[in-house]
């Protein structure tokens, strides 16, 4: 039979077959990718494998994981390079002839070997205004038509896994745009509030400047890492993208405006003066940017 | 009960932490073993070779329109008939034979903007040929070069590439090009004897329809259709538009975009060959 590339190395005949896991060891101070070599197991994803080793050869790593069923978004690394959740990675889809190199996120800072600090999405987080529904019906009750909810739906599947900020460039590659752009999960966020049919706030000048949805150069990798299958870029960025059109970009529109006297949402800059939220986060530099094998 | 007001509490900030060591080998270091260069090597390919052919076509200023050889064919590169090569069309010319500059030149400066600032095109030229980044996972060419032209990213905040924003503007001037070009296919059908059909006839009515299906998946189409909307269910002429445009045009947007792109240029080049007489073009009925 002709060997397969998917077929796990038997390293010799009669052998059971191994698969060699290139994982990185290390921490702020430093590390290297390291060889484990481990018996292999149809049916397996890279996170069972990375559970034997620690199991077998190496108590001391560390690796966050938590549902093992592509449901926290917690498992999040880079398979050969690919920005993948661990636990929704099969074996069988990599080849195996080679070791398969295991590498934390790599857009933030390594706290220790497969475990990265994501801090900067949380402080983020907060900085987009909340959901704020204008007044309810007569009756006390909020009402949407169900196709306003489906709409919005995509978004809501989003795990925080942080895949899709860890690829993309704009952070990726530049560390300096972290305190003034936002990334695509919380484009989708944004996105998803702004979709909302009881929502009341405009967070379109918001996203063009502290958010910094210019920066954004729709290259679609954030969709293509997605494991929920979001259309980031197609439902969720560029529909942003028009909407700040509208709002600074677009004459015609402006113009329209004014014409007809069109009553605007309430600026999320306006409606929440006050709010800790629209205040600017205090920005920490940690540590120079750097890269360990720079 | 609670108030919905009453849960949305705005949250405090905390820091936001930049810096730190990042985990991995050297940015230029390639961990991905995959065959990752082949999209973007391949999207580089198929637009120079557009651009090395629309090139020679733009500048060929004849043989652009099909008249000599009792065919109303007008080459897309070329429409609307603005000079007097095209003399005879169903339509125009609008300047008399002192004009000798190629009219292509002026034509092709609109679907060129209508293209260029395409959210599917600007994927497919940033990774292509900026290198912003490569394909995914990657590091970008500005980030390889520390103290280059391009270590500052600023992505589409700052001139040029803040026209980008103009999108929609090139769709107005798209859906009157693709409203021509649909003229030109409907022209196709009129012969000296009469209505009739040829392979021209074909390939022009192709190139209308694959037009068509470009222009109006356009993503600036989809939010002007409705996107633009936060409660579409409470318009429902543009709600139908909208999912129409979403479900059935905007996905397929990268395939229409390129079928689009290959057969205008393949239209131009069939009335080419027509005009030159190098192809007897076939009647069909």
């Amino acid at each position: 039979m002709t060997p397969h590339a998917d077929t796990p190395t038997t390293g010799g005949t009669g052998a059971p077959p191994t698969v060699t896991l290139a994982i990185w060891r290390g921490d702020a101070g430093g590390g290297a990718f390291r060889d484990y070599t481990v018996r292999a197991i149809e049916g397996e994803v890279v996170l069972d494998v990375v559970h034997r080793i620690q199991a077998e050869l190496a108590g001391d790593l560390a690796v966050r994981w938590n549902c093992k069923a592509g449901k926290c978004g917690s498992c999040s690394a880079e398979v050969n390079g690919k920005p993948r959740l661990m636990c929704m990675t099969r074996m069988s889809t990599l080849d195996t002839t080679a070791p398969i190199t295991i590498s934390p996120m790599r857009a933030f800072p390594v706290m220790r070997d497969l475990v990265t600090d994501v801090s900067y999405n949380f402080a983020v987080a907060r900085r987009i205004p909340p959901f704020a529904p204008g007044p309810p019906t007569g009756d006390g009750t909020y009402r949407m038509a169900q196709f306003d909810v489906d709409r919005a739906q995509e978004f809501h599947k989003c795990i925080e896994c942080f895949l899709c900020q860890n690829v993309c460039h704009v952070i990726r590659d530049h560390e300096e745009n972290k305190p003034r752009y936002a990334g695509p999960r919380f484009f989708v966020r944004v996105a998803s509030l702004e979709m909302h049919p009881l929502d009341t706030l405009d967070r379109r000048q918001l996203l063009r400047t502290e958010l910094g949805l210019g920066l954004c150069n729709i290259t679609k990798c954030c969709t293509e890492v997605c494991p929920e299958h979001i259309h980031i870029t197609d439902n969720a960025i560029i529909p942003l993208k028009e909407r700040v059109v509208d709002a600074a970009y677009d004459p015609v529109a402006w113009l329209g405006r004014k014409i007809l006297r069109r009553a605007r949402p309430t600026p999320a800059a306006e409606a929440a003066a006050s709010s800790p939220a629209q205040q600017h986060n205090e920005v920490i530099v940690t540590d120079p940017p750097a890269v360990s094998g720079d | 009960m609670t108030a919905v007001g009453q849960t949305t509490r705005a949250p405090e900030p905390v820091p936001l932490r930049i810096g730190g060591v990042r985990a991995g080998p050297g940015r230029t270091v390639v961990l991905r073993r995959d065959r990752w260069w082949m999209q973007p090597a391949a999207t580089a390919a198929g637009l120079l070779a557009f651009v090395a052919y629309s090139t020679w076509a733009a500048f060929r200023n004849g043989n652009y329109y099909a008249g000599g050889v009792g065919r109303d064919y007008l080459s897309p590169f070329y429409s609307p008939c603005l000079t007097h090569n095209c003399h005879g069309y169903v339509w125009g010319p609008i300047t008399g034979s002192w004009w000798e500059v190629s009219p292509a030149l002026l034509i092709l400066i609109f679907p060129l903007g209508f293209r260029l600032t395409c959210y599917y095109y600007r994927k497919a030229y940033y990774r292509s040929f900026w290198l912003a980044p490569p394909t995914c996972g990657i590091a970008d060419a500005g980030s390889t070069n520390p103290g280059g032209p391009r270590a500052r990213y600023t992505g589409e905040t700052r001139f040029p590439l803040v026209l980008q924003n103009l999108h929609r503007y090139f769709f107005y001037v798209a859906v009157l090009f693709a409203g021509i070009l649909t003229w030109d296919a409907i022209a196709a059908f009129r012969f000296a004897d009469g209505v009739g059909v040829a392979v021209g006839t074909l390939v022009l009515t192709v190139n209308a329809v694959l037009i068509w299906a470009y222009t109006l998946g356009c993503h600036a189409c989809r939010h002007l259709c409705g996107g633009n909307q936060r409660a579409l269910s409470q318009a429902p002429v543009r709600r139908w538009f909208w999912r129409n445009v979403s479900g059935r045009l905007n996905p397929h947007h990268q395939l229409f975009a390129w079928l689009s792109l290959f057969w205008i240029g393949f239209t131009d080049f069939y009335i080419w060959l027509v005009a030159t007489g190098t192809v007897h073009d076939p009647r069909i009925f």
